[in-house]
């Protein structure tokens, strides 16, 4: 008994540990989208807020990596289910004794680095295009360097086999004399495969097109190589990390977070929903009248789910209206800058007791930080010379310093609150 | 109704690289006939089949269908239609979609599908049913849309691949009378599959029976099982007892059989053999487990077998006794249950008597293995 107990904490404790490592990160950065510092973070808690929002609404260049990540993610979805379905049909159709090396040469791209494939795809349409003569400028050349173009043959290469993956699972459950009992009955082949075939591989079609638009939307190995003068999502993420970012994109992945517990709780509703339909009618169970929660969401977490979140989006997207954070945002200025100040006299005493000791070091333009590293340590940000703090650049003047790229790290003035900054 | 349409194979040969799956068949079926082919798995009847429906072609001959060479002719052209042994239903359509598929495919009308659709769901006793899906239907349910869907395609000739192995036995018997009655009322050629010996005698006028790719006899069921030509139909079709020995003398249609074991025996010479077995041959006796009785002791009788029982079954309809004759020859018979006692209570060295026209003598062959 005391041992099932024990078991039971371990267990619980294990799945806690396992969820908060799955999910914890997704609710951080979640969080991060509603503060207001200017570098995606939770504590210090500035002040709630939606203006990342809007600042990721006004980004262009986010705008257009979806544009273009979604036409890829399209554009690949057409060609590798296509690829995938006629190749897994191949596997079935071929003899037997080339059946295993055919497989392996089809899976072969999953296991190929997505870089190999970005650059090969890359060299082999610009050689290919050299081979055929296609001169500079001509319709050929463009379309072989064009950056969509080559990022769907280049994503697709590697999609394509995860797609067949999928398709050769349902074509095993396949009953061959299904094709030949239509074919007996006077269909054609593309009507045996149009009528029977295609209707059996839907559900597989389907789960497929899903798969391959995920995998197109998320790469960035292949599409990075192939993707040329144009961006998608992936790729302009990349530059902005690198580049300095702010909680704007914390704000896109609560858009997709969101948009992914819709879907799947849309897709969980309606499954019940059909369920407890096929249970009333087949008579097992009868249909409930009364309660309080309409019909469809009786016995369906799903959807009572689903209408809830939707109502609590409603709702935010309504104070978002409304709200306005500029008040606490002043306060936490203020704040700040207090607390700057105080920072500024202690480091300030600390230099004169300094000088007074040292009288060989003499005082630096820079600022305190580069001789005072003990002092750098106590605002928390030395080794990065303050480009992570919460604060540098929730202060309006910053940006406009000009120094925005590198969050204004090399601003000899940004630490130093007394001098003149503009 | 649309008189059947005769089925021939000329001299089909089907070979798989080495293997050579059917041999020199040459077959004729007359058309509205129900003709079977009967034999073990793996004899080469389904290879048969598919390529009378054309799904493969003979490695050489021909087939015809109402006198028209079949061959280059793909199985969607040929007047036929194939009930598939585990009945190959689409899934994923309605019944009445399942029906008419033939007719879909030929680009009719949904409502004259339905029509036609609803007409064969009549037929077969599933109407209002059309609007089901496969899987809701009992196994011989899903049979009888087999039927139709195949029937509604119209074909001169309907080939079943064993389409009732699948069912239980109460279904199957019941199927049996009901495939029997529609091929009559439709008047088609059938072409029947079966390893079932019980299948082919109760339904087909014709029969075949093959043995590793080779047709052994063909003729009507009750033929067959009484003068079977072969030492392999002979123990194939139904059961047997069989003697071994030698001909000891010929006696017009009969020959007395020196058996190893168990005397002089007299048999009927199997008719496809008369005049071509000489005194000194090898040869088989056959005796079927129901021609035996128990008859009085007569030892120099040459229609008398000696023997002790040593086990006895109770069947309902029937007893079967397992004896042991001379040389520890085993034998079986099978004695109708008119509530009589058990035979082995009639004591020991029991009198087995046959009427000599029951057995039949045929030169040594391979028996069907058990």
């Amino acid at each position: 008994m005391k041992s099932l107990n024990f078991a039971r904490i371990a267990l619980g404790a294990y799945l806690l540990i396992f969820f908060s490592y799955l999910l914890g990160p997704l609710v951080v950065m979640s969080m991060t989208a509603f503060n207001s510092a200017s570098f995606p973070s939770v504590s210090p808690w500035a002040c709630f807020t939606f203006e990342w929002y809007e600042v990721l609404w006004n980004d262009t260049a986010i705008r257009d990596g979806i544009y273009y990540s979604v036409i890829i993610g399209l554009g690949t979805v057409a060609l590798s289910v296509s690829m995938g379905l006629a190749a897994s049909i191949v596997l079935t159709q071929v003899w037997p004794r080339i059946r295993s090396t055919y497989y392996t040469l089809i899976i072969a791209p999953i296991l190929v680095p997505g870089v190999v494939l970005g650059i090969s795809t890359l060299v082999f349409w610009d050689r290919l295009g050299t081979f055929l003569g296609a001169s500079d400028g001509s319709a050929v050349y463009s379309l072989f360097h064009n950056g969509i173009f080559l990022t769907i043959l280049g994503q697709s290469a590697f999609i394509a086999s995860y797609c067949m993956l999928v398709f050769v699972a349902r074509l095993q459950r396949f009953d061959p004399g299904l094709t030949e009992a239509a074919l007996d009955l006077g269909a054609t082949h593309t009507q045996a495969f149009r009528k029977i075939l295609l209707p059996f591989m839907r559900p597989a079609i389907a789960s497929a097109a899903v798969l391959a638009f995920l995998a197109s939307f998320e790469n960035y190995n292949t599409t990075t190589f192939t993707i040329v003068k144009y961006k998608t999502l992936t790729t302009v993420l990349a530059q902005k990390v690198r580049l300095g970012i702010n909680p704007s994109i914390s704000s896109l992945a609560f858009i997709i977070i969101l948009l992914t517990i819709f879907g799947a709780l849309v897709f969980e509703a309606v499954a019940r929903n059909k369920a407890r339909k096929e249970q009333i009618k087949l008579g097992r169970t009868e249909e409930k009248k009364g309660g309080i929660l309409p019909a469809f969401m009786q016995g369906n977490p799903a959807a009572f789910g689903f209408v809830l979140l939707s109502f609590i989006v409603i709702v935010m997207v309504g104070t978002a209206q409304k709200y306005d954070p500029s008040q606490c945002k002043i306060d936490v200025r203020e704040a700040k800058k207090a607390e700057a100040a105080a920072r500024m006299k202690e480091l300030r005493e600390q230099r004169l007791i300094q000088d007074q000791s040292d009288a060989r070091q003499g005082p630096d333009i820079f600022g305190a930080p580069k001789t005072e590293p003990e002092a750098g340590q106590g605002s928390g940000t030395g080794a990065f010379g303050n480009v992570f703090d919460p604060g540098n650049l929730s202060d309006e003047k910053a940006p406009k310093s000009g120094t925005g790229a590198f969050g204004g790290v090399f601003d000899p003035t940004n630490l130093d609150e007394t001098a003149p900054s503009e | 109704m649309t008189t059947g349409v005769a089925v021939d194979l000329e001299n089909v040969w089907i070979t798989f690289g080495d293997f050579v799956a059917v041999r020199e068949a040459n077959v004729h079926i007359n058309g509205g006939d129900f003709f079977s082919f009967l034999g073990p798995s793996g004899c080469g009847k389904t290879t048969i089949l598919r390529a009378v429906s054309g799904f493969l072609d003979p490695s050489q001959g021909n087939i015809l269908i109402g006198g028209n060479n079949m061959a280059g002719i793909g199985p969607n052209k040929r007047p036929t239609a194939l009930i598939f042994q585990n009945l190959a239903l689409f899934p994923l359509m309605k019944i009445w979609e399942n029906i008419s598929f033939s007719m879909e495919v030929a680009g009719a009308s949904a409502a004259e599908r339905r029509k036609r659709a609803d007409e064969l769901l009549d037929m077969i006793a599933l109407d209002g049913q059309g609007d089901k899906l496969p899987s809701e239907l009992s196994g011989g349910q899903k049979q009888r849309v087999a039927i139709a869907r195949a029937l509604c395609a119209n074909p001169d000739v309907l080939l079943l691949d064993e389409p009732l192995s699948a069912l239980d036995l109460k279904l199957r018997q019941h199927m049996r009378t009901e495939l029997r009655e529609i091929q009559q009322r439709v008047g088609i050629t059938f072409i029947y599959i079966t390893h079932d010996q019980g299948e082919a005698l109760t339904m087909s006028d014709n029969v075949a029976v093959m043995k590793a790719g080779i047709i052994d006899q063909i003729d009507t069921g009750h033929t067959i099982y009484d003068s079977p030509s072969t030492p392999f139909v002979a123990s194939f079709v139904g059961e047997n007892n069989v003697f071994r020995g030698k001909i000891k003398e010929i006696k017009g249609e009969q020959a007395l059989v020196s058996t190893n074991r168990s005397g002089d025996l007299l048999a009927r010479i199997t008719p496809t053999q008369l005049g071509k077995m000489n005194v000194g041959d090898d040869a088989m006796m056959f005796i079927r487990p129901e021609a035996l009785a128990l008859g009085k002791a007569d030892a120099a009788s040459h229609t008398t077998i000696t023997a002790n029982v040593v086990n006895e079954e109770f069947e309902g309809n029937v007893f079967s006794v397992f004896l042991e004759g001379g040389g520890g020859k085993s034998i079986k018979m099978a004695t109708p249950n008119l509530g009589q006692a058990k035979i082995s209570t009639t004591g020991k060295d029991l009198s087995l008597h046959y009427d000599a026209n029951n057995a039949v003598v045929m030169p040594t062959g391979e028996l069907a293995s058990e």
